[in-house]
């Protein structure tokens, strides 16, 4: 099982275990990491799962997609070059260990 | 009302052999009385099985959140194209031109949902904020002068009617047959009853009026219409098929948003526990709304249909099978929810079907989760107490659930 760390806004640090398959939303909501919000459920038409990538980690997520990057442009905090959707982080054994940060707020 | 022990004969199944039928289930879900309260039904739908016949129709459901969320995210196996209602537009000629997104498959259906969903998108929303957010204080404000009202009329329905068309870019004229020509479009997803049959006898005037709005030189400029005939400059749609998209807009945006709002009224008013909660906390307004669509589930239902034979739950279904979803029973199904039939503004509504999900998800979901906050945040900021006084009364709609007349009185905070 992949660990996914997640660092909260007050910068507390919580680790989960993510299943291998599911996304990085999911893996959140599922261990009651209440930033994330995820309104639409998975279906990348919210943006309200939005992330913050450590940078030791961005780039070596796949590639976002059209839709992903347009919705980025809508997220309620400030969007950096390390932002993403966690609904689309695809969880695999390779991300053991992955840090994401949590915005402020979602909405 | 349940016969788990008949099979379904004939054409319309041929179950793996060693499995057992699929049950056959004696409910009429467009009749009035299942209207009036759904839930045993939904309950019997639910345990009965996986998939159920109902007979009344003729017709495949699916009642369990497990099964309505895999059919809702199977669109290549569940096609929308043959329509989301129960006529098949294979057989039958469908009431009017069929939607190009809501009744579309991909690859078709790709490109227009793209333009919808940027013209809907989370960046568009934070533009029209402010003054959705102002337009309900405004709302709330003049409700509260008169104390009593109905929180139909004078509220669901008003406040989307005082923003929503506004952003479309629509004339000021003709305005009142939008709610009627939206109670049609959701009548006509349902059977051959009478509410259907009525609806599109009586639909002509209302149609014409669309149809003219939809054109490029009625929409403002700066509108979600006008931005959506500019993707014709762009090359992503047809001229064609600008029209229809704004049609899209009028047809699922303005009564859906009135059942929502009615909806979340009509919680707060019943469970005062969480009113209180909202009251101390607005804050809470977004969630209180997303679980009032959850509760209520303003959209009850839509179809699809099989494009090959498939297994549900173990039951074998073939293909050109209408399926009937029933989100409503999703919503509250126990395996999925705790405490499913408790109204809970602190609730994780994640994952709902309440605006479907997949590919077909409500495109306009953000502009509804936004008229909604935006209504509960200026209630509970400046209301003390929603009193209901006077005879609840139901409205009849083949897909909408919703109320027809709720009166109610407001005590100022």
């Amino acid at each position: 099982m992949p660990t996914i760390v997640f660092i909260h806004p007050d910068n507390r640090s919580e680790s989960i275990d993510a299943v291998v398959g599911e996304s990085a939303m999911q893996a959140a909501t599922g261990n009651g990491i209440d930033e994330i919000v995820a309104e639409c459920g998975g279906n990348a038409m919210c943006a309200t799962c939005h992330v913050y990538v450590d940078e030791n980690w961005i780039g070596r997520l796949a590639a976002m997609g059209d839709e992903e990057n347009a919705l980025l442009d809508g997220v309620a905090t400030e969007r950096q070059p390390s932002s993403r959707l966690s609904c689309q982080i695809k969880i695999e054994q390779g991300l053991d260990g992955l840090v994401l940060r949590l915005p402020e707020r979602q909405v | 009302m349940i016969r788990p022990d008949a099979e379904v004969s004939g054409r319309l199944t041929e179950a793996p052999s060693g499995a057992p039928p699929i049950p056959r289930v004696d409910v009429d879900p467009f009749s009035n009385e299942f209207f009036e309260n759904p839930y045993p039904a939904h309950e019997a739908l639910r345990e009965a099985g996986p998939v159920v016949h109902l007979d009344k129709w003729n017709v495949y459901a699916v009642a369990r959140y497990a099964e309505v969320h895999a059919v809702l995210n199977d669109p290549l196996t569940f096609c929308s194209s043959r329509g989301v209602g129960l006529s098949d537009f294979a057989k039958e000629k469908p009431w009017r031109p069929p939607s190009l997104i809501l009744e579309a498959d991909p690859p078709a259906h790709t490109r227009t949902r793209a333009v919808l969903s940027r013209v809907l998108s989370p960046a568009v929303m934070k533009q029209i904020r402010d003054r959705f957010v102002d337009a309900a204080e405004v709302k709330i404000d003049r409700l509260l002068a008169k104390g009593s009202v109905d929180a139909v009329a004078d509220l669901a329905e008003a406040y989307p009617l005082s923003v929503f068309p506004d952003a479309v870019g629509l004339r000021q004229e003709g305005r009142d047959h939008l709610l009627p020509y939206a109670g049609v479009v959701f009548n006509a997803f349902g059977p051959p009853n009478e509410l259907r049959q009525t609806a599109i006898e009586r639909s002509q005037p209302h149609q014409a009026y669309v149809q003219e709005q939809c054109q490029r030189h009625n929409l403002a400029p700066g509108g979600f219409g006008a931005c959506i005939h500019a993707r014709v400059d762009a090359g992503d749609i047809t001229e064609a098929e600008a029209p229809m998209l704004v049609r899209s807009l009028l047809s699922a945006g303005i009564d859906t948003t009135v059942n929502g709002l009615g909806a979340a009224i009509y919680c707060l008013a019943r469970f005062p526990e969480e009113w209180a909660r909202l009251r101390s906390n607005p804050t809470l307004a977004r969630n209180a709304f997303e679980e009032a669509i959850r509760f209520e589930s303003p959209v009850q239902t839509f179809f699809r249909t099989t494009t090959k034979d498939v297994d549900i739950g173990g039951h074998g279904v073939r293909e050109g099978e209408k399926i009937l979803m029933f989100l409503g029973a999703a919503n509250r199904d126990p395996r999925r929810w705790a405490d499913p039939d408790c109204y809970d503004i602190t609730r994780k509504t994640s994952g709902h079907v309440g605006f479907g999900s997949g590919i077909h998800m409500c495109v306009g979901q953000l502009v509804a989760r936004l008229e909604g906050e935006a209504m509960l945040a200026a209630l509970a900021r400046k209301v003390a107490t929603i009193e209901i006084t006077g005879p609840v009364k139901r409205r009849y709609n083949n897909t909408l659930r919703g109320l027809e007349s709720l009166p109610i009185t407001l005590k100022a905070a």
